[in-house]
């Protein structure tokens, strides 16, 4: 059976689709955002996360890891080499205080719908459902068409949050079961788009017509990053992008206020390359949301 | 006779609002403890001089040794004694009396000379060869005297308030005092006619209810929008009241609650409970006597006058029915909001269940509802009495010391064994049944004691009259009078219970991480030396934990109520009231005490720490959000219960769209499908959030939501947790 890898399952999730929500938060993406939220979500191995102010220096984790990855300086600042750890998670699962964090579960498709059906009866009462976040989920198709699959054979909503950065075919094949996609549009710019998400952006757009012209629901996100996403070139080029499409089926966009992440990408070892970390204006929120409405489009500030 | 300034109704237990009496001849305020309750900071009750004098030359030396909480603890064998000082449980009834009833629909259909009537009759029918024909003649004279001193009391008001109205200059309260008078001539005399009569009929019994002893709970109208939408109903369409005057006056009887607030306790005992305000429950919704959505006007008004009042009394429960509008519970969860958690939301389908199993009938299930906590019965017609706390995690402390209780060193319980010796989870599990039917066992001798004591020396005739069907036996609420009687044992410290046992299975019988000789050691050693241990044994991620919807400690915490409760029901019915033996699962403050007293527990806990507080999980613990907990402790069977106390802490971003609080409404329709019995909601504040900050170690399970996700507060870095607080600092605005 095709297996997955996931990092965290939210339940009771009121932002991430409608009604109440069970989010599967998937393993692995092809993207490298600068300001990503989940950053523990990027690399589809396993990762350690290291939380400073948790660890009483007991050198558990020292003596446990058998690469040797591993080590406190004289200051007892922790160091992991993540070239050398392989994300076995023998550190963390002895690190009596959780300083230590292993981020990545393999789980098979039945064990993650045992996990999805002891929320079923949440999902009923409200018409919610399953949202398949990330990470990238379009990352691991195979998995997700099967789980969503599953989802479906037990009338479950299934909704799927995506950047739209992934061969147009595995779309297509999940299409069948998807009830709604949550999908990003970041930098309209192809060189910007490369510079701040390592990937460029014009089979994002491509995508974005197919789910149109198919008529699928599509809720878009907008992450307002202030200085990057927030340019006025960058709001009016996706303005005038979506202007030349059918708006039918897509039900509203929603503007995500930055937040700094910094100390999570430090616990990764990630670097953080943003350099602004204060959230957008309530102005800037105020007139990217005027822009967007005038598509006829319903915007949320939040989502 | 004090009347209060623009007041509508009138009656009061004291000279004056706030006031409160004392009641020596059920426990004796010391001259120590008038002094102390003078002179606290916290709370003070005001002693004058007088008073004080008063109690040092008459009321003490008069009561002590008469009180019933004297006689009580000279007639309760020695090994109660012990336990009760060990803190294996309290005792209920030691400073207050039974109480814990609602009024039900004869307050409101019957007049007090309709019930002197109805004694009178009885005492026509009583046949004198009947061998209890003395005891229920004796009855029914007293409840014929307590029948009159309400009447005389209208009557007295009556008289004040015409004679207040000649003298008023304001010409509208002038007019206010004569519809008051007219109204006191009225009522309790005869049925209330209008939804002012009924209001003021009901707080004229509630006085009188209060003042005869100082029954626990106080007292309540139980069901109000079922009482009083008839009477709303009839003004409106007779255009005798407008909409705004009801509230006006709904507002005036939450002033009346509000004003009146409990005894003190004597002694030492304050921690035990901080009962120093009175637990009146009115309930909203739920169910018409015909099954049918009893959601009505009114269930909306008073919602409204609860966000309005925003009073510390009375409570206000939400009773929710399958056959309830979504509308009732969305406008029940505005109310809810940061530093305001009130109203409870309640499974009335669920409370239904359990009134039919303990027999009563369809109709009493669907006219009952919930007072005190948590507590299901069926109102009006049910002597439903809690009988104390019960301390779960202290008894597995004294099994895990083979019978002794090591803060003190007294052997207490049974020799069931020396742990180290178990080969198995099911031998512990076996030595602590054992145990807790050891000291069940005195519990209820105990209690069959104390029952007998306020039986003989303590009847309630004023109460009698309300509660059917007293009069109708000639006997007294107190002497098993009500239709039917119930005694209820509290159970407290199911997470700690649930969590310390499963720790013990999963790490010394299943993982064998550590041997029982390692675990006992750093129990009697706090840790001290052990820290690793304990941070494994309280890690969630490391140790099975209650809240989690963990099926491994889930069916612990199910197996523990299943047999506690099935143990509690095997004993036979009180000797006086024929009571039956229930279990309830809630510990107002006590979980505090019971900590206190308890050493530290195999969960993790530390020696002296507060218990798990109602069927909550262990603090801190539940880490998988509100639906894993739901889950978790919808797994145990409530319906075999009266009720178990759920509190959860949410942050205020749940409330703040009406789609928001739609999920909500749909969530807290789920728990109660799933078969939950109650849920409270505390909106996290900016200070809880600052608390955090502080004390990061304790709110491990804090979860926030910071923009596009959600994480542990305490994980977060400091600037957005200034951000955040400055949000919900913005939010409480």
């Amino acid at each position: 059976m095709v297996k997955g890898i996931i990092f965290d399952i939210k339940r009771y999730a009121i932002h991430d689709g409608p009604g109440i929500r069970t989010t599967i938060f998937m393993k692995g993406c092809p993207l490298r955002c600068w300001w990503c939220h989940n950053p523990e979500g990027i690399s589809p191995k396993p990762d350690i996360m290291y939380f400073s102010f948790k660890c009483i220096h007991c050198h558990t984790c020292v003596k446990a890891c058998p690469e040797n990855a591993v080590s406190f300086d004289e200051n007892e600042t922790q160091h992991i080499d993540r070239e050398e750890c392989t994300g076995c998670g023998i550190c963390a699962e002895l690190c009596p205080t959780n300083a230590l964090r292993l981020v990545g579960k393999v789980v098979t498709v039945d064990e993650l719908i045992r996990e999805i059906e002891k929320d079923i009866k949440f999902h009923d009462s409200s018409n919610g459902g399953v949202t398949f976040s990330g990470g990238e989920p379009l990352f691991q198709p195979e998995f997700l068409e099967d789980i969503l699959k599953e989802c479906k054979k037990r009338y479950i909503h299934t909704t799927v949050d995506t950047s739209g950065y992934a061969p147009t075919r595995i779309l297509e094949k999940i299409l069948p079961y998807t009830d709604l996609f949550l999908y990003d549009l970041k930098l309209f710019d192809e060189k910007e788009h490369i510079k701040y998400t390592g990937v460029p952006n014009e089979l994002i757009k491509k995508n974005l017509i197919f789910l149109v012209e198919k008529k699928a629901n599509v809720i878009l996100r907008f992450p307002v990053i202030p200085g990057i996403t927030d340019t006025e070139w960058n709001v009016k080029g996706w303005a005038r992008f979506l202007s030349e499409l059918d708006l039918s089926s897509i039900q509203e966009i929603d503007l995500l206020p930055y937040h700094d992440v910094g100390e999570k990408f430090n616990r990764l070892g990630r670097e953080y390359k943003m350099e602004v970390h204060h959230a957008p204006s309530d102005e800037t929120l105020k007139w990217i949301k005027e822009e967007f409405k005038g598509l006829g489009l319903q915007v949320k500030i939040g989502g | 006779m004090p009347v209060e300034d623009g007041q509508l109704i009138v009656g009061l237990r004291g000279t004056g609002v706030k006031e409160v009496p004392t009641y020596p001849e059920i426990c004796v305020h010391s001259m120590q403890d008038l002094e102390i309750l003078n002179s606290r900071q916290n709370m003070p009750y005001k002693v004058d001089e007088e008073t004080k004098e008063l109690y040092e030359k008459e009321i003490i030396p008069f009561w002590k040794g008469q009180a019933m909480r004297d006689i009580i603890f000279e007639n309760l064998p020695q090994e109660w004694i012990d336990c009760y000082e060990a803190g294996i449980w309290t005792e209920f009834m030691e400073q207050r009396a039974p109480g814990h009833t609602a009024g039900g629909e004869r307050i409101f259909k019957i007049g007090v000379l309709d019930i002197k009537e109805e004694i009178r009759k009885k005492m026509e029918e009583l046949d004198p060869s009947d061998p209890d024909y003395y005891e229920k003649m004796e009855e029914l004279k007293a409840m014929d005297i307590a029948a009159d001193a309400i009447l005389i009391y209208a009557q007295r008001y009556a008289e004040k308030l015409e004679k207040m109205a000649e003298e008023e200059t304001d010409p509208k309260r002038k007019e206010e005092l004569k519809q008051m008078a007219e109204i006191c001539k009225w009522v309790p005399a005869h049925p209330p006619r209008t939804f002012w009569e009924a209001l003021q009929h009901y707080w004229f019994i509630h006085v009188g209810v209060t003042y005869e002893t100082n029954p626990w709970d106080s007292f309540n109208p139980g069901r109000i929008d079922q009482h009083l939408y008839p009477f709303y109903k009839k003004d409106i369409e007779e255009s005798k009241l407008t909409r705004e005057k009801a509230k006006e006056l709904l507002q005036c009887f939450w002033l009346k609650f509000n004003n009146q607030p409990a005894v003190p306790k004597v002694g030492v005992t304050a921690e035990e409970s901080f009962t120093y305000n009175d637990f009146s429950k009115l309930n909203v919704g739920g169910l018409k006597e015909d099954g049918s959505d009893g959601v009505n006007e009114l269930s909306y008004l008073i919602l409204e006058v609860l966000g309005e009042m925003r009073t510390l009394q009375p409570n206000t429960a939400v009773l929710v029915s399958e056959k309830n509008p979504d509308r009732f519970l969305i406008e029940a969860l505005k109310v809810v909001g940061p530093g305001f958690g009130e109203p409870p939301f309640f499974n009335f389908d669920g409370v239904i269940v359990k009134m039919l199993r303990q027999g009563k009938s369809l109709e009493d299930a669907r006219t009952s509802g919930v007072s005190g906590c948590v507590e299901s019965g069926a109102f009006g017609k049910e002597a439903y009495i809690l009988t104390g706390y019960f301390n779960l995690p202290k008894i597995l402390e004294i099994t895990l010391n083979n019978g002794v209780d090591p803060r003190t060193g007294k052997k207490i319980g049974l020799e069931t064994g020396d742990p180290r010796n178990f080969k198995s989870f099911e031998e512990l599990w076996e030595a602590f049944m054992k145990q807790v039917k050891h000291f069940m066992d005195i519990k209820m001798k105990g209690n069959d004691i104390i029952e007998t004591l306020y039986a003989k020396y303590l009847p309630v005739p004023f109460m009698s009259l309300w509660i059917e069907d007293c009069v109708k036996n000639a006997k007294d609420y107190n002497c098993g009078g009500a239709r039917y009687n119930t005694q209820y044992i509290q159970v407290v410290g199911l997470g700690t219970i649930a969590d310390s046992l499963a720790a013990i299975k999963y790490h010394i019988f299943d993982k064998k991480t550590f041997t029982m000789e390692e675990l006992l050691e750093a129990l009697k050693n706090n840790w001290k030396g052990y820290e690793l241990m304990r941070e494994i044994l309280r890690n969630p991620e490391k140790t099975p934990k209650f809240g989690n919807d963990d099926d491994y400690v889930d069916e612990i915490a199910k197996r523990v109520v299943d047999e506690v409760v099935k143990l509690i029901e095997s004993y036979p019915p009180s000797p006086v009231r024929k009571a039956s033996r229930r279990a309830y699962f809630l510990p107002t403050t006590v979980h505090v005490y019971f900590g206190k007293v308890t050493g530290a527990t195999p969960d993790g806990r530390e020696a002296g720490f507060p218990v798990s507080e109602g069927v909550s999980p262990v603090q801190g613990m539940d880490r998988r959000g509100i639906a894993a907990v739901f889950r978790s402790v919808a797994k145990c069977d409530w319906d075999k219960t009266g009720g178990a106390l759920l509190n959860q802490k949410l942050t205020p971003d749940l409330f703040d769209s009406e789609e928001n609080i739609k999920k909500l409404a749909q969530l807290i329709r789920t728990f109660f499908r799933l078969g939950g019995h109650h849920v409270q909601f505390n909106v996290i504040s900016a200070e809880l959030l600052r608390e955090a900050q502080r004390r990061p170690q304790d709110f491990q399970d804090l979860m926030v939501r910071v923009a596009g996700y959600s994480d542990y507060f305490v994980n977060l870095p400091k600037g957005l947790q200034e951000e955040i607080i400055r949000r919900t600092e913005h939010k409480e605005l």
